[in-house]
C-alpha cells in the first residue's frame, strides 16, 4: 500500500462556497447539494485515506457519492483536494465538461461510482466491501453516501440486511437527512440500521468535531452509519 | 444426460480453484450446488439471499475491485427483475460480469409465466457491448462459460436452458458454424433450436447455420453463406421471435433480401404443461417449422401459426 500522507491541498472548508458559486445551472439541486457539503469536508479532509496521487491504488479507502444529484459540493470538495482543476467547475454541465449534474466516473478523477438515478451506491458498496475482503485486503475503508429519501428505495434496504448479518464491518454508510423523505421512517433512520446488526450514530450533520467523532467510532464486526442530520430541505 | 445447469457449479467450482479473479454471486437459486466450493473459497462464493438488486449491484462493486464475477440465478431474476442494475452498476460503470441465467424462456412450463423469459435477449439488446451465448448442449455449455469467464472484464450473459440438441458441437465462443449447405435459403438455428430446425429442413434445399453465440452477431458467416444459398433468411431463436431480426438485416443491409424471425411469440400464453407443449404453441417444434420455412422459402409472404 502506497497511500501519502502528503496531500495537495489548494482550498479550505472556508474557500468551498465560492468553489459552488463557480457551478450554475442546476439549481434545483441546489438543497440536497449543500446538505452534504460538511459530511464531504470532513470525510475528505479528515478520515478517508485517499488522495489524487493513491486514487488508483488498491489499498485506498472508497468513497461512493450513492446521492448523485446536485454534486455541486462534492466536485467543490474534490477541486478544493485537488482531484479535479478547479478551472473545470464553471463549466459544470455543459456539453464539454466531465463535470455533469450526474457524477460518471469514467469522466472525473477520484469518483468511484457515476450516480444519479437513487439506490446504487450502498448495493455496490456492499459488493466493494466484499471484494477487498475476497482479495485479503482488510484495510481499506469503504464508505457511501445517500439520503433520507433515498433510503426509501427497496435495493438499499436489500443491502442494509445483508451487509449486517454479513459482518461488513469496512462497510461504512452516511445518510444525510434533511427530512426530505414524504414518510418519515417509524423509530428513526439508525432504528433501520440497528434492527439489521449495524452500528449506528445519529448527530448534527453541520458540526465537524460531532461529524468526525461518529465518523471514527470503533464499531467492531459490524457495518457502520452516521445519520447526519441537516436543516429541513424546505426550511 | 446431464443439463447445462448440471454442468454450471462443477464448472465454475473448477474455475475458482484456478483462478483468484473469479467469484460466484446467488440470491439462493441454485446456492446448494455451490456447497463445496463456499466451503473452499468462502469470501469468493457469497449468497445474497432473495435480493436480486443487490445481486447485481454486489457484483458491480467486486467488480470494480477487480474480481471477475459470475452471477447466477433465473432468467426472470437475473435480466428483467434488476434490469437497471444491469444498466446502470455494469454498463454505466464500465466494468463487467457474467450473467449466467436459468429457465431459459420456458423450462418450467408448469411454473407459469412468472418463471418464464423469453424476452431477456432483446432487453439486452437496448444495452451496449454484451456478449451473449445460447449453448445448444451440456458441452457447448461448458466451453460457453469457460470463454465467458476468461473474457477480461467483458459484458457476457450465458443462457442455460433444459432443452438440448443431441450431440454437442465444437463451438469457439464467436462463430456460427455451418452444419448443411444448400442453395435456397439460409436458415439460422440458435442453440437449442438447432436439432428441431435439422428436421424441419430433412429434405430442404437450404443452409443451415447453427449459433451459439448471438451477440455479437456473425455477420460474415451470414453473408458468406447467402452467397450460394441466396438472401432468404429464417431466424430460428428459441426466445422471443425476432429478437436477432435486425442484426440480419444490418448484416445484409447493401443486398436486397428477406427475413423472417422465428421464436416465441409475445402474446402471453397463459398455458402450463411441458415444454413441448410450448414450443409446439409457438411453431418452433419440427412440423411447425418445416411449413412455415417452406412457405417463406417458396416466396409466399409468410403468415403467422
Amino acid at each position: 500500500m502506497t497511500i501519502t500522507e502528503q496531500r495537495t491541498q489548494t482550498y479550505g472548508y472556508t474557500e468551498l462556497p465560492g468553489l459552488m458559486e463557480l457551478m450554475t445551472g442546476d439549481e434545483k439541486h441546489g438543497p440536497a447539494a449543500t446538505s452534504t457539503l460538511d459530511v464531504l469536508w470532513v470525510l475528505y479532509d479528515r478520515v478517508l485515506r485517499v488522495d489524487p496521487g493513491s486514487a488508483d491504488d488498491p489499498g485506498r479507502d472508497r468513497f461512493l457519492l450513492s446521492k448523485g444529484h446536485g454534486p455541486m459540493a462534492y466536485y467543490a470538495v474534490l477541486a478544493a483536494k485537488g482531484f479535479l482543476p478547479v478551472d473545470w467547475l464553471p463549466g459544470f454541465g455543459s456539453y464539454d465538461s466531465p463535470l455533469g449534474h450526474h457524477p460518471d466516473r469514467t469522466l472525473v478523477p477520484g469518483v468511484e461510482i457515476g450516480s444519479g438515478s437513487l439506490g446504487h451506491g450502498l448495493p455496490i458498496a456492499v459488493g466493494t466491501a466484499l471484494g477487498l475482503r475476497a482479495q485479503g485486503r482488510p484495510g481499506p475503508a469503504v464508505w457511501t453516501l445517500i439520503g433520507d429519501a433515498e433510503l426509501d428505495e427497496g435495493s438499499n434496504h436489500e443491502a442494509i440486511a445483508f451487509a449486517g448479518p454479513a459482518g461488513l464491518d469496512r462497510l461504512h454508510t452516511v445518510v444525510v437527512d434533511n427530512s426530505s423523505a414524504s414518510y418519515a421512517r417509524p423509530g428513526g433512520i439508525a432504528a433501520r440500521f440497528e434492527a439489521a446488526g449495524w452500528s449506528a450514530r445519529t448527530v448534527d450533520g453541520r458540526d465537524h468535531e460531532a461529524l468526525y467523532a461518529a465518523f471514527t467510532a470503533p464499531h467492531p464486526g459490524r457495518p457502520h452509519v452516521v445519520v447526519a442530520r441537516v436543516e429541513p430541505k424546505d426550511a | 444426460m446431464d443439463s447445462m445447469r448440471d454442468r454450471f457449479a462443477p464448472v465454475v467450482t473448477r474455475l475458482l480453484d484456478e483462478d483468484p479473479r473469479v467469484a460466484v454471486v446467488l440470491a439462493e437459486v441454485g446456492a446448494d450446488r455451490f456447497d463445496e466450493a463456499l466451503r473452499r473459497h468462502p469470501d469468493r462464493v457469497v449468497n445474497v439471499g432473495i435480493r436480486e438488486q443487490l445481486l447485481v449491484g454486489a457484483a458491480s462493486g467486486m467488480a470494480l475491485t477487480g474480481l471477475r464475477p459470475v452471477v447466477h440465478t433465473f432468467a426472470s431474476f437475473l435480466v428483467e427483475r434488476p434490469f437497471e442494475q444491469v444498466k446502470l452498476d455494469l454498463g454505466h460503470q464500465g466494468v463487467g460480469a457474467v450473467l449466467v441465467s436459468a429457465a431459459a424462456s420456458f423450462d418450467w412450463p408448469a411454473g407459469g409465466y412468472t418463471h418464464m423469459a423469453p424476452g431477456d435477449v432483446a432487453l439486452l439488446d437496448t444495452l451496449d457491448g454484451w456478449t451473449v451465448h445460447v449453448p445448444g448442449h451440456p458441452d457447448e455449455a461448458e466451453t460457453l462459460l469457460r470463454h465467458a469467464v476468461a473474457a477480461g472484464d467483458d459484458k457476457v450473459y450465458v443462457r442455460l436452458s433444459l432443452q438440448s440438441n443431441a450431440a454437442g458441437r465444437p463451438v469457439d465462443g464467436r462463430h456460427f458454424l455451418t452444419v448443411r449447405e444448400g442453395r435456397a435459403g439460409v436458415v439460422v438455428a440458435v442453440g437449442p433450436m438447432l436439432d428441431p430446425v435439422l428436421a424441419a429442413t430433412e429434405d430442404m434445399d437450404v443452409t443451415v447455420l447453427y449459433a451459439t453465440t448471438v451477440r455479437p452477431f456473425d455477420a460474415t458467416a451470414l453473408r458468406r453463406a447467402t452467397a450460394t444459398a441466396g438472401t432468404d433468411v429464417v431466424l430460428v431463436e428459441p426466445y422471443l421471435a425476432g429478437t436477432s431480426t435486425g442484426a440480419a438485416n444490418d448484416a445484409l443491409a447493401d443486398v436486397p433480401h428477406r427475413v423472417l424471425g422465428l421464436g416465441v411469440g409475445r402474446g402471453e400464453l397463459r398455458r402450463y404443461g411441458q415444454f413441448d407443449e410450448h414450443l409446439a404453441a409457438h411453431g418452433l417444434d419440427a412440423r411447425s417449422l418445416r411449413e412455415r420455412i417452406a412457405r417463406f422459402t417458396a416466396g409466399s409472404v409468410p403468415v403467422g401459426v
